[in-house]
């Protein structure tokens, strides 16, 4: 295989990955409390603007992706008490719809904290280097990425299926009224999760900040691409978030490179596809 | 009903009148209202009366505008501004209608912002839509009855085409398909029962939609001579879906209010305070929050009115 087609695929292999971490948060959050959180975005951009400051302020790139997601995971409960806790007896759609205006919200709130432009962040000294894998040079923090990704989703197959939290989280998926019924406490469930998504979203913000920086629109422009995923590998479906995730960086990493002018609609093509020959996604539960 | 006409004639009168008294840039902002208020009640006819909420709706309203950009650099005429573009948006409108009414409720919602970011990813990247940069230096159509390149030309005109849109759309959900499309909100399986073919009546509105909303799009680009990739963008899709909750879904006049606000908000704050996305997105929570009826709902809670 040659060399610069291996290095292209690694580098889909991080970007897949990347995508896994946030879209795995959005479909957590849709499979319990049936929520579209539009503001996931905003999270992964709040998640890469606190790493920015964290960084900045303790010189420590690993406190940062320590501490920045609890963060964002706060910011997250708040979200979700204040304001989507009394909208859970309302059409669905005024959920998005109020996720939607968070978008404006924090997208502001970054720029008059932050300032508009771009700002990079560094990769930790550890993996600012490159270095050769099979005779392809990539960017030695990208295959840290590529492990820690695969790492979180490791532990997260552990916490959902080997653990009583997980047993709770995957009932309420299922039936969230009653699994309440049952003398579990529903609506602190429903905060957890949603903060434990946000603070995924969080954390891909400040491991996504080293390959592409900090940038208010970021959020807005990463939502469509982690929608897809979680689209193709079905709503709610962990495992179909890590096989959509790795699909979707595979088709926009060799899209970019082998049609440089339309890479932009593969990823769309890809989604149609599934969609019309699986509309409940490739692990998704059947539709109604 | 004579009078919510007479009402509406009154509105139009005034709106017509607005240019004799301000300048020019408060008529460039009625304008914009009237253009994102025609975009808004379409999508209001798609969400508040066959309570199908697309978050797509920038798809059609992208291909009106591209369409009548393409059409009137090469032949300035009516056909070109209001004909082709409506045509090709309810083409488009078709075809994305088919394959998304299949499925409902969230997954519409996502198929249909698929669909329109797909068309935003064609426009950015190929060259005979001007990539990133859009088309710029559209010439304004040659109307018969007088010139439209003037401000006050170009308002009669705009508000014209606007006042027969929103009357067609007004004539649409009292008509008995109107009456239709509100039984599948409240009751798709039992229309379905009753013997409607449901999908057949939820595609028309699909395309209905599509149609004016092109229309909006069109206009939007003789009012601004341009027109780049950004028309297709989610965002604008969740703008319109923002100027119709902040209005009132179901009522055709709240979007237009809505539409307003919006507007206004944005042209207005921004010029007080640099932080009018943060105003933005605080006044929409507050109206989901608080007043899911939007303007007109409040006003209807206010005054005892019934709809």
């Amino acid at each position: 295989m040659p060399a610069d087609l291996f290095a292209q695929a690694l580098n889909g292999l991080a970007y897949g990955v990347l995508l896994f971490l946030l879209s795995v948060g959005l479909t957590l959050i849709f499979g319990m409390l049936d929520v579209v959180n539009l503001a996931h975005g905003a999270f992964y951009m709040l998640g890469a603007y606190a790493g920015l400051s964290l960084i900045a302020g303790t010189g420590n790139f690993w406190l940062a992706l320590l501490l920045a997601p609890f963060a964002v995971g706060l910011i997250g409960a708040l979200v979700e008490v204040s304001c989507l806790r009394p909208l859970y007896r309302r059409p669905p759609l005024d959920q998005v719809l109020l996720t939607f205006g968070f978008i404006y919200l924090f997208e502001d709130l970054v720029k008059w904290i932050w300032g508009g432009r771009i700002r990079s962040i560094p990769p930790p000294d550890l993996f600012s280097g490159s270095i050769s894998v099979l005779g392809a040079i990539i960017p030695s923090y990208r295959l840290f990425v590529i492990v820690f990704g695969l790492a979180i989703a490791g532990l997260l197959w552990l916490l959902i299926e080997r653990t009583r939290l997980g047993a709770v989280i995957r009932a309420g998926v299922f039936d969230a009224e009653m699994t309440g019924g049952l003398g579990i406490n529903i609506n602190f469930v429903f905060t957890a999760v949603f903060a434990f998504g946000a603070a995924l979203g969080g954390l891909s913000g400040v491991i996504a900040g080293p390959i592409q920086s900090a940038y208010p629109a970021m959020g807005v422009t990463i939502l469509i691409p982690a929608l897809i995923v979680v689209v193709v590998g079905g709503l709610g479906s962990l495992k179909g978030s890590l096989v959509g995730s790795l699909l979707i960086g595979q088709a926009e990493t060799f899209g970019k490179a082998w049609l440089p002018d339309s890479y932009m609609l593969i990823i769309y093509v890809v989604m149609a596809t599934v969609m019309l020959l699986r509309p409940q996604g490739l692990f998704g539960r059947p539709l109604k | 009903m004579t009078r919510r006409l007479l009402g509406l004639a009154l509105v139009v009168v005034a709106l017509a009148l607005f240019p004799l008294g301000a300048g020019t840039y408060p008529v460039k902002l009625l304008q914009e209202i009237l253009i994102w208020g025609l975009f808004a009640m379409s999508l209001d006819l798609l969400m508040g009366y066959a309570g199908m909420v697309s978050f797509g709706h920038a798809a059609f309203f992208g291909v009106g505008g591209y369409v009548a950009a393409l059409a009137l650099a090469k032949s300035p005429g009516l056909v070109s501004a209001l004909v082709l573009p409506a045509a090709a948006a309810g083409l488009a409108a078709l075809v994305i209608g088919y394959f998304s009414i299949r499925v409902s409720g969230v997954y519409f919602i996502m198929l249909t912002l698929a669909f329109s970011q797909m068309f935003y990813a064609y426009a950015f990247q190929v060259s005979w839509l001007g990539a990133e940069d859009g088309l710029v230096g559209i010439p304004r159509p040659v109307v018969p009855v007088g010139s439209v390149s003037s401000l006050r030309g170009f308002h009669a005109y705009l508000l014209a085409v606007v006042t027969a849109s929103a009357l067609a759309l007004w004539r649409i959900v009292r008509s008995p398909f109107g009456h239709v499309l509100r039984g599948i909100h409240e009751n798709e399986a039992r229309m379905e029962a009753v013997g409607y073919a449901v999908d057949r009546y939820k595609l028309l509105a699909f395309v209905i939609a599509g149609v004016f909303a092109g229309t909006a799009g069109s206009l939007y680009v003789q009012f601004n001579g341009s027109i780049g990739p950004d028309a297709f963008f989610w965002k604008t899709s969740g703008e319109a879906l923002l100027m119709v909750i902040i209005g009132g879904t179901g009522t055709l006049g709240g979007p237009v209010l809505g539409a307003a606000a919006f507007i206004l908000l944005q042209s207005l704050v921004s010029t007080y305070t640099e932080r009018w996305m943060l105003i933005l997105g605080m006044t929409f929570i507050l109206f989901v929050l608080f007043a899911p009826g939007g303007i007109v709902g409040a006003l209807r809670g206010r005054v005892g009115l019934r709809a």
